[in-house]
């Protein structure tokens, strides 16, 4: 047993009665890490802003304590947005790992595959035929922000992934196929959401292409709470998958061999990724590149074959608050977080794509 | 890796099927074929191109649904067994299975203990010891901690098999494990074959290109041919001249392997011949 317990082996067993478990103990320390690294950018993003509050005083005033003024700065003002900035990352980040996985592919993310464009389609769609754009602080008023904008999103994004399935099955779903159909799909979606936005009144046009953006600006609790439910279920069902992952990436023929069942768990995946991109999209616009970017990272930094799921999670969560913090508190100017994800995203993918040519190449 | 008995009725063997159709679209690849798999034996599936080999072994394994017959595991019908439990009893080593880059060689052997894996019991001891027995015997323990995308083509098809043994299952079906591999590494792989068959009495079904291979290799061989089964038996007896001819359209001579005394197949070149006639030998 020597050879096995190593101390290169990656994996830690723990063993507890009859139940055992095997630890991957570099993502371990990867998401570890990540969420102290999550803190800190949290407790910042609480701190710092127009008013500058001193970094204990914060974390008192979120402990309870505090004068009036930082309570209000903090809880009312910053808190919510913060939140729902990490809600959003994590939903991302754990969406684009599921997607990758499943289509064995690293370009297999939310916004690549179409569904973040489906969601986005169903959100504006909602925005523009209600024409119920708020004046003031949300983009649209009440009962539709809450429930109706998280519905018509997760209604864009389920049509688009059904769709998507249909067309590239062919005895089995190839990541390959999938990608190229789903870049089909995204384009031909995009242009519904510019018509939309060409037919739409003109403050509903503004609202609409505001929330666009993918900003994390005037978002509070409305739109926390629809985040929170969805990875309150998809989470542990996503952490129940990974063995079944596992299995999934070496091709359907093993899967299936090796006792997984195959369409069902397909569908499980499929459904998790596509509702966390969608309550993501319907909380703060589609934030560019998170989905795609943030899994490969947490890949090369944990190490194994497949882009692993909690370190994506914390990471996502990790880029999406520090690029709220940069575009409120770094720029000169005020830019939609999105802006940023993209700035960030865009150059990554480009390298992702070169590296893929080299290797094919060499 | 013990072998376990198993309660099957008294005739049937454990795996077989039963008046088989078999086809992707209109015209079935296979039809109206009935095979019983020999219990521990060696079981070499030939024939030519496009003749529903990987289909018969594809559907045997439950990976393809008959339009018409069933396949019977343990006297059951194979699709009413639930897919774990197939699994635990019925291993397959597809053609090309995903290498995934990065994965450790201990980890794809691990995968193979999935069917007998819970969330709650992800790496008991069995796992540990069925996975250090696999690599044992493929001889893949030295290579644990190597990313499977970095070994050689022999080295990776063993890894495969490692992972198909950690399965710990009694029948094993393996689709062209020879595919790719120069000859060293092809008979290799087939040694490997022969011990587990000999020293832990799996039940070993293959489909092989390499006829020769084939004939020393296996304890019985199955020709195809048009989807349908044409002979069945021991080699030295299903290896003639006139097989050759009408199954494969080859012209070939037979001779006995002077140590093992099992067929070896010498085709007959046209342009060799014409060699040797203009040299005047």
């Amino acid at each position: 047993m020597a050879v096995l317990t190593s101390p290169r082996t990656a994996a830690h067993p723990v063993r507890v009665g009859g139940a055992s478990w095997r630890v991957p103990l570099r993502a371990a320390v990867v998401a570890v890490t990540a969420s102290a690294a999550l803190l800190v950018l949290f407790v910042l993003d609480l701190a710092l802003g127009d008013v500058d509050i001193p970094f204990g005083t914060t974390v008192s005033t979120l402990l309870g304590g505090g004068d009036g003024g930082s309570q209000f700065i903090i809880n009312q003002l910053r808190l919510p947005q913060a939140t729902v900035g990490v809600l959003v990352g994590m939903c991302l980040g754990l969406s684009g790992a599921l997607c990758q996985t499943f289509a064995r592919n690293p370009l297999a993310s939310p916004d690549i595959l179409g569904v973040t464009q489906g969601a986005s389609a169903g959100a504006v769609a909602l925005i523009v035929i209600t024409g119920g754009s708020g004046y003031g602080g949300g983009i649209i008023g009440g009962t539709l922000q809450t429930l109706g904008l998280p519905l018509a999103a997760f209604l864009g994004g389920f049509l688009t992934a059904a769709v998507l399935y249909v067309l590239s099955w062919r005895r089995g779903i190839d990541g390959q196929r999938l990608v190229l159909i789903g870049i089909g799909l995204g384009a031909a979606l995009l242009a519904v959401v510019e018509w939309l936005l060409v037919r739409a009144r003109i403050q509903d046009a503004a609202s609409a292409q505001v929330w666009l953006n993918g900003s994390l600006n005037a978002r509070g609790w409305d739109q926390a709470k629809p985040a929170m439910l969805t990875l309150l279920v998809l989470v542990p069902l996503s952490f129940w998958l990974v063995r079944h992952l596992n299995v999934l990436q070496l091709g359907d023929d093993s899967a299936r061999t090796l006792g997984v069942r195959l369409q069902t768990t397909q569908l499980l995946i499929l459904v998790s990724a596509v509702g966390l991109a969608s309550v993501a999209v319907s909380a703060c616009g589609p934030l560019a590149f998170v989905a795609l970017v943030v899994p490969q990272v947490a890949l090369r930094l944990t190490g194994g074959s497949r882009p692993p799921l909690l370190a994506s999670m914390v990471l996502g969560a990790v880029l999406v608050v520090a690029a709220d913090l940069i575009t409120r508190v770094v720029l000169p100017f005020v830019v939609p977080a999105g802006v940023v994800t993209a700035a960030v995203g865009a150059p990554y993918l480009i390298w992702l794509l070169v590296r893929a040519n080299r290797k094919v190449s060499t | 890796m013990t072998q376990r008995p198993h309660p099957r009725s008294p005739g049937a063997t454990r795996l077989g099927a039963e008046d088989i159709t078999v086809g992707y679209g209109v015209t079935p690849v296979i039809s109206e074929l009935t095979f019983d798999v020999p219990d521990g034996q060696v079981t070499s599936i030939i024939g030519p191109n496009g003749c529903g080999k990987s289909t018969l072994l594809r559907t045997l394994a439950r990976l393809l649904k008959p339009t018409s017959g069933r396949v019977r595991l343990d006297g059951t019908a194979i699709g009413d067994v639930p897919t774990r439990e197939v699994s635990q009893r019925l291993a397959l080593l597809p053609q090309s299975p995903i290498s995934p880059d990065g994965l450790l060689v201990r980890d794809l052997v691990g995968r193979g203990r999935h069917p007998h894996q819970k969330w709650f019991r992800q790496w008991s001891p069995d796992d540990e010891q069925a996975v250090e027995a696999a690599m044992r015997v493929t001889d893949t323990l030295h290579l644990a901690d190597r990313s499977i995308d970095q070994l050689s083509g022999g080295q990776r098809q063993r890894a495969w098999i490692a992972m198909t043994l950690a399965q710990d299952t009694d029948l094993v079906l393996l689709d062209e494990p020879t595919t790719f591999l120069d000859l060293a590494h092809q008979i290799e792989v087939l040694d490997l074959v022969t011990r587990l068959n000999r020293e832990r009495g799996r039940t070993v079904v293959m489909v092989l290109h390499d006829l020769n291979l084939a004939a020393r290799y296996s304890d019985v061989i199955v020709v195809m041919k048009d989807g349908a089964i044409v002979e069945q038996g021991p080699p030295t007896e299903i290896f003639t001249p006139a097989m050759l001819s009408t199954v494969f359209g080859l012209d070939a001579d037979i001779l006995p392997d002077p140590r093992t005394g099992l067929p070896i197949l010498v085709p007959v070149s046209s342009a060799a011949t014409a060699a040797a006639s203009l040299t005047g030998a």
